[in-house]
């Protein structure tokens, strides 16, 4: 009987339940596809924040004391180097998950047949790594230089051969009259090799004199096996506060709780300290706008989505509200009879309930078709990306849709309660 | 003791008292017709004795027990268990057939049973009508749908406020016929009526006049016999 009243409802208010559930979609399609960015966000502008480079560098020891002093710049004079064979240790700290790039560089001084000379860095480009967790990692400066514009190709280091591949800078690759194809003689202080140019790249900044190749053909051009100058690192990090501020200057200063606190939240400085533990004598430092920026562009853009779901909801919210109660209105005469003839309020409001959550429950799926769709829109269009629908959207809109339809049902329920049947049956 | 009891039972609206202390008694088994001009308080009092409203003052036994001082959630019970309503503009749920506006009673009070449905519907003389819906019948046939709702969980009384109002004299003919098989049958019948024809068939008629009972008039032949005339 409950079944039956429940369906011929459904029909004779088709057109009403359809805007009831034309409303729901409208809000779940929203939630939905902001909330699907919203969890998918993070890795999104991972990738889109690794176009502003690293915001941590680490290098030797003394090395930083030097360019402390004298501002000497990247050149190492020092002759002090870190381990390559400590790199991997990067990804095994406490926040290696919140590692999402890095690289390591070594320079070395050639020559040129045309008898000038270049700087020769050896760095990693796409570096396959398979990581103690199961995870994989292609790290390098394909996605920590993903803004340089490339004439031929990324220089592919799964490829064969890619120890005689090079990549050259746009100034130095006109200075010498280079472009992608070519093959260029290198005379380092160890060896000399013929390397082919698989791309001229323009970075726009001082890197465009430079000549890209992998690290051992730079070691073993310089002789510098096993040995690095620096490492860039991109981690995505929280923005600092004051303790974090505090650790910064002296991590020593902090009580035991403070510390726990500090060493177990992202803070750019904290997983700078955390690097320095695993990669002997290094000193890592934030290049700290870029690090602060980041963390604040994902919480304004979360806070952004958020507004956007929360305002969607309320509007769902509103219109659930004015529909719901035109229904019992119309129905008044009807809710008054059933109430006559021995119908509790529970009855009552159960049946009225099951119908807009039914209507909701129908709008809901369609409404969270539809924001997968605007999801796959926005990743597109925004962040040149699918997104990647995570499992927790599901409950969490279906909760979100439940709640403002039931929010959105009180003042019709409240009017179905204090309906009183005489004044409706009497046709006062 | 009576069925239905009213102890000086008055209503009142800011200053107007819609009742004015009534006290009347109904035995089990009898009809009585209410009279009275418009706004005499006819409704009021059949909506007091149907615990659909409250009375402002006084005592109301309902098979002894006094419902005028009960909540609302037990006024509900009450209505369910113990009375049958059949109003002027018959009520009938419009996107429900004329069996499934019988069973709808039977829903809010126990388990809907289409058979027994069925059957109080063939009692009103409507079985081949059961799956048509309230637009599809007639007045008088809605409301003998009405009458068999307010039948189907076997009230104590049945309240029926001007139920032939929106009748015609045949249709209306129909329906009173119908009272007096239930009236044969024992049920206690309360009508409100403007219609004399209506109330001289009752055993009993009251006029309220301004919320108080004017005077009361025994019907001298009423034989509670049924007429001839067939149903349909
Ligand atoms: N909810 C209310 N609020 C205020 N006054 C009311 C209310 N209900 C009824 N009244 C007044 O109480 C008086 C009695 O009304 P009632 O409906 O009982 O009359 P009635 O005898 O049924 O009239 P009719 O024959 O026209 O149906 C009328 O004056 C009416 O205006
Ligand atoms: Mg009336």
């Amino acid at each position: 009987m409950f079944v039956r009243m429940i369906a011929k409802a459904f029909l004779r208010q088709w057109k009403k339940m359809l805007m009831i559930a034309f409303t729901i979609a409208l809000g779940s399609s929203l939630a939905t596809a902001m909330l699907s960015v919203m969890m998918d966000v993070e890795d999104k502008m991972n990738q889109e924040l690794k176009a502003y480079g690293a915001n941590i560098t680490v290098v030797p020891k003394s090395t930083s004391v030097i360019s402390d002093l004298y501002d000497v710049g990247d050149e190492n004079i020092s002759g002090n180097y870190l381990k390559e064979d400590e790199l991997g240790k990067i990804k095994t700290i406490f926040w290696a998950f919140n590692i999402v790039d890095y690289t390591p560089f070594i320079s070395t001084q050639v020559s040129l047949d045309s008898g000038n000379t270049a700087t020769l860095t050896g760095t990693w480009f796409n570096h396959h790594m398979d990581l103690p967790t199961g995870e994989a990692l292609d790290a390098g400066i394909a996605s920590l230089r993903s803004w340089w514009t490339v004439d031929g190709e990324w220089l592919d280091e799964q490829s064969d051969g890619s120890s005689e591949c090079a990549m050259v800078g746009s100034s130095l690759a006109k200075k010498e009259g280079l472009s992608a194809g070519d093959m260029i003689h290198v005379t380092g202080s160890k060896e000399e090799k013929n390397l082919k140019v698989v791309g001229v790249f323009d970075s726009g900044g001082e890197e465009d004199d430079l000549i890209y190749v992998t690290v051992d053909t730079a070691q073993a051009l310089g002789g510098l096996e096993g040995k690095i100058d620096s490492i860039e690192v991109s981690a995505l990090t929280t923005p600092d506060n004051e303790l974090a501020q505090k650790a910064a200057r002296d991590p020593s200063s902090l009580s035991v709780s403070q510390y726990e606190t500090w060493y177990c939240t992202a803070y750019v400085s904290s997983i700078c300290y955390q690097i320095e533990e695993v990669v002997t004598d290094s000193v890592a430092s934030a290049v700290r706008q870029v690090a602060d920026s980041e963390g604040q562009i994902l919480n304004k853009t979360e806070l952004l989505m958020i507004l956007i779901t929360i305002l969607s909801m309320v509007g769902a919210a509103l219109g659930i509200c004015n529909l719901v109660t035109a229904s019992v209105m119309e129905r008044s005469q009807e809710i008054g009879l059933m109430k006559a003839i021995g119908a509790h309020n529970p009855a009552i409001t159960g049946l009225v309930l099951t119908e807009v959550l039914c209507t909701a429950l129908i709008g809901g799926v369609i409404g969270f078709y539809a924001g997968i769709g605007f999801a796959q829109i926005i990743g597109h269009s925004v962040f040149s990306a699918s997104i990647q629908i995570r499992p927790m959207v599901v409950p969490v809109v279906a909760v979100l849709v439940g709640l403002v339809t039931l929010i959105g049902s009180i003042p019709a329920i409240r009017m179905l309660l204090n309906l009183r049947p005489t004044e409706v049956l009497h046709g006062r | 003791m009576s069925l239905l009891e009213l102890k000086n039972v008055s209503k009142v609206y800011g200053n107007l008292h819609a009742l004015d202390h009534v006290s009347l008694k109904v035995e089990k088994g009898e009809w009585l017709a209410i009279m009275g001009p418009s706004g005499s308080g006819k409704s009021t009092m059949m909506n007091i004795i149907g615990a659909l409203d409250k009375a402002t003052e006084g005592e109301i036994l309902l098979d002894g027990e006094d419902i005028s001082r009960k909540n609302a959630r037990a006024l509900t019970d009450i209505r369910r268990d113990k009375i049958g309503l059949i109003f002027q503009q018959f009520h009938l749920v419009s996107y429900l057939t004329a069996v499934e506006n019988v069973m709808l009673a039977q829903y809010y009070h126990s388990l809907p049973d289409e058979k027994e449905a069925l059957e109080a519907l063939e009692r009103v003389g409507l079985a081949d009508r059961a799956k048509h819906y309230p637009s599809q019948l007639s007045g008088g046939e809605q409301q003998r749908v009405c009458v068999a709702r307010a039948l189907i969980n076997y009230p104590e009384i049945i309240l029926a406020d001007e139920p032939t109002g929106n009748l015609d004299e045949a249709n209306e003919e129909i329906v009173v016929e119908l009272f007096r098989k239930l009236h044969l049958e024992g049920t206690t019948l309360i009508v409100v009526t403007h219609n004399p024809e209506v109330a001289e068939v009752a055993q009993r008629t009251i006029v309220l006049r301004n919320g108080r009972v004017d005077h009361e008039m025994i019907n001298e032949n009423f034989t509670g016999k049924i007429k001839h005339i067939t149903l349909q």
